[in-house]
């Protein structure tokens, strides 16, 4: 999807956050020089789009005690996995859940469900859940624990050049 | 629980993973609701984003929706080398998270590029400075969650 120029500079100016005052859309907009009720315009505009998902904030999960994640991976009959994966999405402990392609012969596993938990003991029993959910449709499951972040940077949109 | 957080902390934490309005005055409902003025949520959530328990504070993009491009890859990296070639991938900007994980492929990270066909040149270059084979698992669909994080 191509922005215009002025969708472009919004994106630009708001992607590493608003500024936390109580009119944060009227400081944007003044930073960028067109007025607040524009930017609101396009803001919704943007949003009926499905390029602004939402307007909040993320929670930090291991600062919250969430600090254990394990990426359950599963080898699902090609036939079931995209019924069985809207259920998987469902569970409220999955916080991503992804359909990929298998790199067969190493990785034989075509559904990947991101799990959370305050310890490996309850993403692994949330795991069994999926298990229970998946039953004979699964031939294959494994699952991959972080022992590090290595980067954590999100994704910016660099500066047009000029 | 690490943390000892006000039971308004947390409702404003909760909160926060909702959508606020798009209005001039967007704290103020929000606001009433936990009975605070405008100001007192701001600087609360400044305190908490200072705090590091909230990342960040503003619009959620999709970035496939803007047109940039995604794509999950996963390295076997030989532990010996593992701290040489960690420095060699992340100096792709790239390359959005990394994280090391117990299995044989060790290390898995996201590739975020502005045209879908930077990934592939990407990874190559990647393969390329490591001598290692980068497997591409890009997503071929996404199934909705409603997880939240009840703080």
């Amino acid at each position: 999807m191509k922005l215009d120029p002025k969708d472009r500079a919004i994106v630009e100016a708001t992607q590493a956050g608003l500024p936390l005052v109580p009119q944060p859309f009227a400081v944007v907009a003044e930073s960028l020089g067109m007025p607040e009720e524009e930017l609101l315009e396009r803001l919704a505009s943007l949003k009926a789009r499905g390029i602004v998902r939402r307007i909040g904030a993320a929670p930090n999960h291991y600062r919250l005690g969430m600090t254990a994640n394990g990426m359950s991976v599963w080898d699902v009959d090609d036939a079931v996995v995209d019924t069985l994966g809207e259920q998987i999405g469902a569970l409220p402990f999955v916080t991503h859940c992804y359909r990929r392609p298998r790199a067969l012969p190493v990785w034989p596993y075509n559904l990947f469900a991101m799990v959370h938990g305050a310890d490996r003991a309850e993403v692994l029993s949330k795991r069994d859940r999926i298990k229970d959910l998946l039953s004979d449709a699964c031939r294959a499951n494994d699952i991959l624990f972080s022992t590090r972040i290595l980067k954590k940077t999100g994704m910016r949109l660099r500066k047009k050049k000029g | 629980m690490t943390e000892q957080l006000s039971d308004l902390d947390r409702q404003l934490i909760n909160r926060l993973q909702d959508d606020l309005p798009l209005v001039s005055h967007p704290f103020t409902a929000l606001g009433e609701s936990l009975g605070l003025s405008e100001q007192e949520v701001v600087d609360r959530i400044r305190r908490l984003r200072d705090d590091g328990l909230l990342t960040r504070f503003g619009p959620f993009f999709d970035a496939e929706a803007l047109g940039g491009a995604f794509c999950l890859c996963a390295m076997t990296v030989p532990e010996d080398r593992f701290e040489a070639v960690l420095t060699k991938v992340n100096a792709h900007a790239e390359v959005a998270h990394n994280y090391q994980r117990d299995h044989s492929l060790n290390m898995w990270f996201v590739l975020a590029t502005e045209n879908r066909g930077d990934i592939m040149r990407v990874a190559k270059d990647i393969e390329h400075d490591t001598g290692l084979e980068v497997l591409l698992f890009p997503k071929k669909r996404e199934f909705f969650v409603g997880f939240r994080v009840n703080a």
